[in-house]
């Protein structure tokens, strides 16, 4: 069996809409943090959505494979009971279901059976401790009146409990202040072993200083232009996306 | 993703509509008379004025146009429904073991004796016209608790029972009190002695069996001073192809200090007309809330009313309806003040699906000099389908500037991003469009004891299968 996630030749579109992504390729091993970095419009959130088997996209090429078996066929809600997570770029509010009454379904569901609630209750005990929060979170409704750096927590939170095999995060940098931001590269880290893979979608480089990734993409236009180890990402941060557009240009 | 599926019709998923083999001892002819309402009042063996009760109410139901203002009830066809099926000859056993096997079988597929046994204080059961069981715990009969029959109301406590029938809901009020009037059968009689406190809630379950029947049912409760009470009511009857009735009459007083609360879970099968008149007379101090949840019937027309009367009373009405295709309810509630600091809610939550239909019918009403009123009105509405629908018509009567009145209204969709988010965590589609129904009612569903909230929740589940996709 291989232990990766691979996006092969993928070529996708909104529903009768536009074209976004144009060919990307990518492979994530198992045990391995990797990011991608691009400028706005370049079709990194679109990537993670369609991986995580959003239908307002088709694919019109090419195939997304977990552990060597192909996921296309599969709806979301399957690939999730897979080991595929998604955090949210945006995190949904569901007003009058309770938080923790949601995780413990979420994780029902990929048990395929009733959760004991003494290892639940562990999981978010460990999960809430290792994101310095408070038990409270877990009464709320589902980002019901979050904040934006609430939500972004809580995304990681569910990511602990469900233990993911492979993880996308969306953005989940954006909007945070320092110390959550901090606080959050501590909960990805603790996911970090030879179990997980993750891919983290990111602007900025400081996400990137406290997660410290296996491998940096840089995707333009739709499909991935340049990779290299972490020093890519600091360059992209002193001079900016003009010189991969123009390494995509040439490309193409 | 939710636009293009109409869902045939999952009315097929109700599990309550089975037919018992059970014939009544006496069924009036077909149609509503004078005949038929002497024939009844004979049956009942009834003091002489009420029989003049019956008869004058029939008149002014007669004088009465049909409303054409809510929902639609053109095929409701009076000459088409018997107004009167006696199920046995005994009323208000007092054991399940007297109630005849065959309609005894039908409680316990509904589950009755035994919810009686676990957490109820008391149970009524009607089974077409009447009453075939009623019985209370014995702690609360010593305490002067009465929950019997409305019929043993009349028979045993007259002068009770004089003093307030028809006294919250007179038959003049509209077309379908003063049907009720005339052709009364079934329903409680409760009397909660000062002071008393029913920690249980007492409940009455109406079960319609023989096709095209009306069920008439006429419920008296009486909370005295700062006693407190929660009385259920559930409702549901076979599927038939042709069309099925109920009209209930439902008065309730709640003396100084007293609290009270009203739970409907109404399920009837989608062949029923559910037009049902009930009101709260509220004194002082005293509270009373209105549970209402309509789930079932062909055609609901529904608007709880609470009447506070004397200074410091409260009222909250809390609705939720779940219209599917071939449904309409048309729901609400009415809170009318007058006195001053008075205050109360309506909280309203609707869901439409398929070619559902759901209203929301409110009335507000302060009277001049009715001074310092707090009230606040809140209704939602989830469309589920493209062809769903709601409608909102909220009435405000505000004489005296020195209320407070706050209303706030939204209409949503089921929401495909909402629905994405949940899956991505695992779960199937129909669960998590089935979640999000349940996160919408919950501010009302909260209040619910807890057996008839996961019910509530188990109904919505089937309800919401193969809706989306």
């Amino acid at each position: 069996m291989v232990n990766q996630l691979e996006i092969r030749n993928l070529h996708a579109r909104i529903v009768d809409g536009e074209t976004i992504l144009n060919g990307v390729n990518l492979i994530v091993p198992k045990g391995q943090i990797h990011a991608i970095m691009g400028p706005n419009g370049a079709g990194k959130s679109t990537l993670g959505k369609i991986i995580a088997g959003d239908p307002s996209y088709e694919i019109t090429k090419g195939d997304i494979l977990m552990d060597g078996e192909s996921i296309l066929e599969m709806e979301a809600d399957e690939r999730a009971r897979k080991g595929l997570f998604l955090a949210f770029q945006y995190p949904v509010e569901v007003p009058g279901v309770s938080n923790a009454n949601f995780l413990r379904l979420a994780l029902q569901a990929k048990q395929g059976g009733e959760v004991n609630m003494m290892e639940f209750y562990g999981k978010l005990q460990k999960a809430l401790k290792t994101l310095e929060w408070d038990e409270s979170i877990l009464t709320r409704y589902l980002n019901d009146g979050f904040s934006g750096g609430e939500k972004k927590r809580n995304e990681i939170m569910h990511m602990m409990v469900l233990e993911p095999t492979y993880a996308i995060m969306d953005e989940t940098d954006s909007g945070l202040d320092i110390d959550a931001l901090k606080v959050v590269a501590k909960g990805v880290n603790a996911m970090r072993g030879p179990n997980f893979g993750a891919l983290l979608i990111t602007h900025y480089q400081r996400l990137l200083n406290y997660i410290v990734p296996d491998a940096v993409h840089v995707m333009i236009d739709g499909r991935i232009v340049t990779s290299g180890g972490p020093e890519l990402a600091l360059r992209l941060e002193e001079q900016g996306y003009d010189w991969v557009k123009e390494l995509a240009a040439t490309a193409s | 993703m939710s636009e293009n599926i109409l869902v045939e019709d999952i009315g097929n998923e109700y599990k309550y509509g089975f037919v018992d083999e059970v014939q009544p001892v006496w069924k009036a002819e077909k149609g509503l008379s004078r005949r038929v309402v002497e024939a009844i009042s004979y049956h009942k063996d009834e003091p002489a004025w009420m029989l003049q009760f019956r008869l004058k109410a029939l008149e002014i139901y007669q004088s009465k146009p049909v409303p054409t203002w809510g929902a639609d009830l053109s095929g409701l066809n009076m000459d088409e429904i018997y107004f009167y099926a006696k199920p046995t000859e005994k009323r208000d056993a007092r054991s399940w073991d007297e109630v005849p096997e065959e309609i005894r079988r039908t409680y316990e597929k509904l589950g009755i004796p035994e919810a009686e046994r676990k957490v109820l204080a008391g149970v009524g059961a009607q089974y077409d016209s009447e009453m075939v069981y009623h019985q209370v715990r014995e702690e609360l009969q010593r305490l002067g608790v009465i929950f019997v029959s409305i019929e043993e109301g009349l028979k045993h406590h007259e002068d009770l029972f004089r003093e307030y029938f028809a006294t919250v809901i007179p038959p003049e009020d509209n077309k379908y009190a003063a049907l009720n009037s005339a052709v009364w059968s079934g329903g409680s009689f409760v009397y909660v002695p000062k002071g008393v406190k029913v920690e249980l809630p007492l409940q009455a379950y109406f079960r319609v069996n023989t096709a095209e029947l009306g069920q008439f049912e006429r419920t008296i409760i009486v909370v005295d001073e700062g006693a407190e009470v929660h009385y259920i009511e559930g409702c549901t009857a076979p599927t038939y192809t042709t069309d099925s009735f109920h009209s209930g009459v439902i008065e309730i007083v709640v003396n100084q200090g007293a609290k009270s609360r009203y739970t409907t879970i109404q399920n009837w099968s989608h062949n029923m007309y559910n037009l049902v008149t009930q009101r709260a007379l509220v004194k002082k101090d005293a509270y009373h809330m209105w549970l209402d949840g309509n789930l079932g019937s062909k055609v609901t027309m529904k608007y709880p009313s609470s009447y506070l009367v004397e200074e410091g009373a409260r009222s909250d009405i809390l609705s939720i309806a779940f219209a599917n295709t071939g449904q309409h309810q048309d729901a609400g509630g009415k809170l009318i003040f007058a006195a001053s600091h008075t205050g109360g809610s309506i909280v309203s939550k609707s869901i439409s699906k398929g070619a559902g239909r759901s209203s929301y019918r409110g009335l507000i009403k302060v009277y001049e000099g009715a001074k310092h009123v707090k009230v606040n009105v809140e209704c939602d509405a989830l469309l589920i389908n493209e062809e769903s629908r709601t409608d909102t018509y909220p009435y405000m009567e505000i004489e005296d500037d020195t209320a407070t009145v706050g209303h706030e209204a939204t209409v949503s969709r089921l929401n495909d991003e909402q629905i994405f988010y949940l899956q991505s965590r695992g779960l199937p589609e129909d669960e998590a469009a089935a979640l999000i129904v349940r996160g919408f009612i919950e501010p009302v569903a909260k209040e619910l004891p807890l057996e008839y909230a996961v019910e509530l929740n188990r109904l919505i589940e089937l309800e919401m299968e193969g809706s989306v996709g």
